[in-house]
């Protein structure tokens, strides 16, 4: 059993890690893992992330699950915040991107902008199955 | 290996290729060497991108820039402003580029803009397996803060002050539902969440407790205080296996910080949930159904009064409240009931999560605040209708809704106005319907459902759904006279009078508004029978058409019954009496020249 104090000390100690501002100190990596995110096929996503983050020994990365984001259609989403960087929500993912959004973003710092969002006229282009199917 | 810079891929399927995409890759390629750039942009050819009828069909990666319908005096075009000079050409962009956009954020999409996240706050931002991650962002505060600083009476009155309703369907005010059981006077009570959700299309609950399971039971333990329970069920379908999941995981580590359990926040405040599961059956959303199958009986619905609040679980006074609700209760203890009630209408406060599917491009899950239209939702965060196609109906409450039409699009959303459109807010299912939906289709879908999870413990309903579901099916085939329109609508208004529980008295508001806003299309079934949408098949007529047939044999490989007949080069006919009307030749067929009437 926690005490009020050890509640709010794990809190401050917790926030670092959630913190979805451009302050934060560490990088997160959120996978999708709600049933719309495990069925496109977020679970080799996310075992990828973690094997390629173990393979080149990045420190101070946390790889979390997470549920519905909301835009069920565009799962597998893999989202990464970096310490002074916004955001980055990487869409339709699978375990080979994931791996390069690894190497390249994670570890490089370079975006890898072929797996963000394309929006024409509002809508994702990249995501030319949608209008269509 | 060699490094390109940029890859072309261009569509090498069938569809493209007869449009002529094998010209375009030659084009692409003899452009680039002529500029220099062989080396470093590579041409790739494809498989298919299934949007044939756009094609041809090429892609520029890294910019992963979609082109559609390209042509051969295009490429230099193509070559020159973007793989020269890194311009996109916004001309051949699929779909009339105006604006052209790399989004990093899910943040800023449009699809985010007017959505506000309250129950959905937690949701795809935090890890539902770590507990120290909901308690990062002022998790279990609205706790701490109900058991350390208000009495029950404050929970009660804030609640009623945050005007909060049920967002399961039935919309009733969740302060009142806690106070009748906070007044009677019994030892003995319990919270229940019914996690039950069974609208086909809805999965707002399923979502909130995969993604943010302890909000649930943070506010459970709330409402245990508020009315003096000690206890909380989970009723949670069967069907969900990840949502229990994550409840069981978060339901040991509260245990395990002492957030449930023995004299919490050592307060002497006893609080623990256990999960119960359901299974399957649709009716159990019903309390009292609900109730019963808890206590181990048949999951059959009881006459009220008495109300669970007065005498439910076990005969003890019992408050059943839906998953979302008990999402928006921590943040309401948290953020005050001023600040709850002033988002929203003068009645309906707060937010609602919508399940958006049907015929519309974002399938998926919004909040938004009430108030919001119908047309801000369908159109701005839904992204319209996908295909050109246009906008006939949205459906909303599930099978105890009603489908609301083109005209009433720029109505707010709010539990009573879409009560007075005939429909009904429900549990937040909304299926979009274009053109090509038969509406008596649509209310035999609904009708078929509700006859199939019937109790069977009223007449009304046992019986009354399975006459109507006969007579709509009388009226698809084609052979359902006027005067059975009359009877159904009489049919279906003494159901919605006579039966027992919210499953029968709502089950006839599929065909209620259908006949109300489209009578016209049933009218077309039973007077000319056609089925004006295509839908019906036994109103369809598939032939081919003489002008436009190229008399190329395909359909007659296609049919698997061996109805059409004819020769290479001369008529081919199909024969109505062997059709099956599975539409397979209507596929097959390159040039269009079948169709269905």
């Amino acid at each position: 059993m926690k005490s009020l104090a050890e509640l709010e000390a794990i809190r401050k100690k917790t926030i670092d890690n959630v913190n979805q501002r451009t302050d934060r100190t560490t990088t997160r990596i959120v996978v999708g893992m709600a049933t719309c995110g495990i069925a496109a096929g977020a679970r080799p996503v996310l075992l990828a992330i973690l094997d390629e983050v173990k393979k080149l020994g990045l420190g101070d990365v946390s790889v979390v699950q997470t549920g519905c984001i909301g835009v069920c259609r565009l799962e597998p989403i893999v989202e990464v915040i970096r310490p002074g960087e916004e955001k980055v929500t990487y869409i339709k993912m699978d375990a080979e991107k994931a791996k390069k959004v690894v190497d390249e973003h994670v570890a490089g710092g370079k975006v890898c902008d072929e797996y963000v969002m394309h929006i024409v006229d509002g809508h994702v282009v990249n995501d030319y199955t949608v209008k269509h199917d | 290996m060699e490094f390109y810079r940029s890859q072309v891929l261009v569509c090498g399927g069938t569809g493209c290729t007869s449009s002529g995409s094998n010209d375009i890759c030659a084009a692409l390629k003899s452009e680039l060497a002529a500029k220099g750039l062989d080396k470093e942009v590579e041409v790739v050819k494809t498989g298919c991108f299934g949007l044939c009828e756009l094609g041809p069909i090429v892609i520029v990666y890294p910019e992963g820039a979609f082109y559609s319908q390209v042509k051969v005096e295009d490429v230099t075009e193509l070559v020159e402003e973007h793989l020269l000079k890194g311009r996109i050409v916004k001309r051949l962009v699929y779909h009339d580029a105006i604006e052209d956009d790399k989004i990093k954020s899910l943040n800023k999409v449009g699809f985010y803009a007017k959505q506000e996240r309250i129950a959905l706050k937690n949701c795809g931002v935090i890890d539902p397996e770590n507990i120290d991650e909901y308690l990062a962002f002022d998790g279990y505060k609205a706790l701490e803060k109900a058991l350390t600083q208000m009495t029950p009476l404050d929970v009660i009155n804030e609640m009623k002050k945050s005007g909060l309703r049920g967002r399961g369907g039935g919309g009733f005010p969740t302060g009142l539902k806690w106070e009748f059981a906070y007044k009677q006077n019994n030892p003995q009570k319990y919270i229940i969440c019914n996690a039950d959700e069974g609208d086909p299309g809805a999965f707002m609950d399923r979502s909130v407790l995969e993604g943010d399971p302890h909000s649930v039971l943070e506010a459970m333990a709330i409402g245990g205080y508020a009315i003096g329970a000690n206890m909380g069920f989970i009723y949670v379908r069967a069907e969900y296996p990840i949502a229990v999941k994550r409840l069981e995981v978060a339901i040991d580590q509260a245990r395990e910080y002492g957030l449930l359990g023995k004299n919490i926040f050592e307060t002497g405040f006893d609080f623990d949930v256990e999960i119960r599961l359901g299974a399957g059956a649709f009716v159990c959303g019903e309390e009292t159904a609900l109730i019963h199958s808890i206590e181990g009986h048949r999951g059959m619905p009881t006459p009220k009064p008495p109300f669970p609040a007065v005498s439910g679980l076990w005969g003890k006074p019992t408050v059943i409240n839906n998953v979302e609700t008990y999402a928006n209760i921590p943040q309401i203890i948290n953020k005050g009931a001023d600040w709850f009630a002033s988002i929203g209408t003068e009645k309906s406060k707060g937010t609602k999560v919508f399940a958006l599917g049907g015929k519309i491009t974002n399938t998926g899950l919004v909040e938004i605040p009430m108030g919001t239209t119908l047309r801000e939702v369908i159109y701005e965060m839904g992204g319209g209708i996908p295909n050109n196609k246009k906008f006939k109906a949205v459906q909303t409450g599930g099978p105890s809704g009603g489908c609301i039409t083109a005209e009433s699009l720029d109505t707010p959303i709010e539990y009573d106005t879409l009560v007075a459109l005939g429909s009904m807010m429900g549990s937040g299912g909304m299926i979009v319907m274009d053109e090509d939906n038969c509406m008596v289709d649509v209310a035999r879908f609904f009708l078929d459902f509700t006859r199939e999870e019937s109790c069977g413990k009223c007449t009304p309903c046992r019986v009354g759904t399975k006459r109507m579901l006969e007579m709509l099916e009388k009226i698809t085939e084609g052979k359902a006279t006027l005067e059975d329109l009359d009877k159904l609508e009489k049919l279906a208004l003494s159901i919605k009078t006579s039966a027992l529980c919210g499953l029968g008295q709502t089950a006839p508001n599929p065909v209620l508004s259908t006949l109300k806003y489209f009578r016209d299309e049933y009218e077309a079934h039973v007077v000319d029978k056609k089925c004006p949408s295509g839908v019906c098949k036994a109103l369809l007529q598939y032939t081919i058409v003489d002008d436009v047939c190229k008399k190329c044999g395909l359909c007659v490989k296609a049919c698997p019954v061996g109805a059409i007949s004819g020769k290479v080069k001369e008529q081919f006919i199909i024969d109505q009496d062997k059709c099956v009307k599975c539409g397979a030749c209507m596929e097959k067929c390159p040039f269009k020249a079948i169709v269905k009437k």
